[in-house]
């Protein structure tokens, strides 16, 4: 089925992941996961820590693991504005499994002076990141 | 007139200054390239938020969000960024100067009463304000080694958190943006409540708030999702700026230094040499005249 093309760019505060045409983006939107295609109804939509995936013009899928953001749609032209966004394979996983570890243990101390929601935030981010690099 | 072994003494010494100042000259400038490459890759971000914060701040003109109004000023915030380091020039100095100045100025008065709190970012800022009759608030330090977003965050959140819980009524940034290698500018910038019209628009902007938009969640509940997100990045944009501009002042500095270096030596150069001649000639003519000492004395 031939798939109609449309520009994307996946913009973080450090650097533009990516930048180009695609034929699909799918996004974990705050309120559900939506697939965006060509023509799609102008959109501003919140994401949530999740998996954002597009699929280039050859047909491939290139997976990123976001956390949260917003999406941008306008007149076949997507723009994903995100925290950060790593390509799966880009992943560092002992890097992800270390600040894991870490969230787990915050959260848990108990301590005075432990930021809950920031922990949580974390640890949800951790969790995203190796979801996104294991699966397949 | 200064013997030779003296003179010679500090040729070596000026020497071996010129080599650490052009090594930092070196390091600078390879923190300057990636300081600025952070600066650039920040721009396509800073160009996309701000076009969907406009666009929601238009569609939302009735909203009335903590974080965008204005309320009566009784105490303010200033968040004041410096270098962690010295010998970048007048780099700290101005800046510092230029912080005090503004607020002996624009709030004559307040800091006796602690109305001022000062935020501080970079030790030099920290050392000069805490040492005052400053009532400084907040201190970040040693974050311009390795600049995270996270640092970014932490400051931003902080802010956000003061200013809604009443502490300042106001925040503003003073930091050094770069201009080029030699020279910084300046800037204050209000920071909170979020300025309105604080980009000026761009041209697709009316174009764009005629399209019937899908919104999800609602654009109220988005701005408010936006806003902290914005400020965040502002944070982390004036961090970036300052460092690039730290590290643009620091290698003038250290440039300057150095060719002041090269003209003392040459200037010592030229004194060894006068006292060398001298010494040679004195000793000549102690041999000339004890040759002729000897000679009367035959």
């Amino acid at each position: 089925m031939y798939e109609k093309p449309f520009h994307a760019e996946i913009i973080t505060p450090r650097r533009v992941v990516f930048r180009g045409e695609i034929t699909s983006l799918s996004a974990p939107g705050v309120e559900g996961g939506f697939q965006v295609l060509a023509g799609h109804a102008p959109l501003l939509s919140a994401i949530s820590v999740g998996q954002l995936t597009i699929k280039s013009t050859d047909g491939n899928d290139i997976r990123y693991a976001a956390s949260g953001g917003f999406v941008e749609v306008r007149s076949n032209n997507v723009v994903v504005l995100a925290e950060s966004a790593e390509r799966a394979d880009e992943i560092d996983i002992d890097r992800a499994r270390a600040a894991h570890e870490r969230a787990e243990r915050r959260l848990h101390s108990q301590e005075e002076g432990v930021d809950a929601e920031r922990a949580r935030a974390a640890l949800l981010r951790a969790l995203n990141r190796l979801k996104v690099a294991r699966s397949e | 007139m200064a013997t030779l072994r003296e003179v010679r003494g500090r040729i070596t010494g000026v020497k071996k200054t010129q080599k650490i100042t052009k090594a930092m000259k070196m390091v600078a400038a390879a923190k300057l390239g990636r300081a600025q490459n952070a600066v650039a890759s920040a721009r396509p971000y800073a160009a996309a938020m701000s076009g969907v914060l406009h666009h929601l701040m238009d569609q939302t003109a009735d909203v009335q969000l903590e974080l965008l109004r204005p309320r009566e000023v009784r105490a303010t915030a200033i968040v004041v960024v410096t270098a962690d380091r010295g010998l970048c020039g007048a780099f700290n100095v101005n800046l510092i100067r230029a912080a005090a100045n503004h607020i002996d100025t624009q709030y004559p008065g307040w800091a006796t009463k602690g109305n001022v709190k000062v935020i501080c970012v970079g030790k030099k800022g920290r050392d000069f304000f805490s040492k005052g009759s400053y009532n400084v608030t907040g201190r970040y330090v040693g974050l311009f080694d390795k600049l995270e977003l996270s640092h970014a965050l932490t400051i931003s959140r902080a802010l956000i958190h003061g200013y809604l819980a009443g502490e300042y009524d106001q925040v503003e940034l003073i930091y050094n943006e770069f201009v080029s290698v030699t020279r910084q500018r300046i800037v204050v910038e209000k920071f909170l409540p979020v300025p309105v019209d604080g980009v000026e628009a761009d041209g697709n902007r009316r174009r764009r708030s005629t399209l019937d938009v899908i919104y999800e969640p609602s654009k109220e509940q988005l701005l408010e999702l936006l806003l902290p997100k914005h400020l965040n990045f502002r944070v982390w944009r004036a961090l970036l700026e300052s460092n690039a501009a730290e590290q643009g002042a620091r290698m003038s500095a250290m440039e300057n230094a150095t060719s002041n270096a090269s003209e003392m030596i040459r200037v010592l150069q030229l004194q060894y040499n006068k006292a060398r001649q001298t010494a040679i000639t004195k000793e000549l003519l102690e041999i000339v005249s004890g040759a002729e000492a000897l000679s009367e004395a035959e």
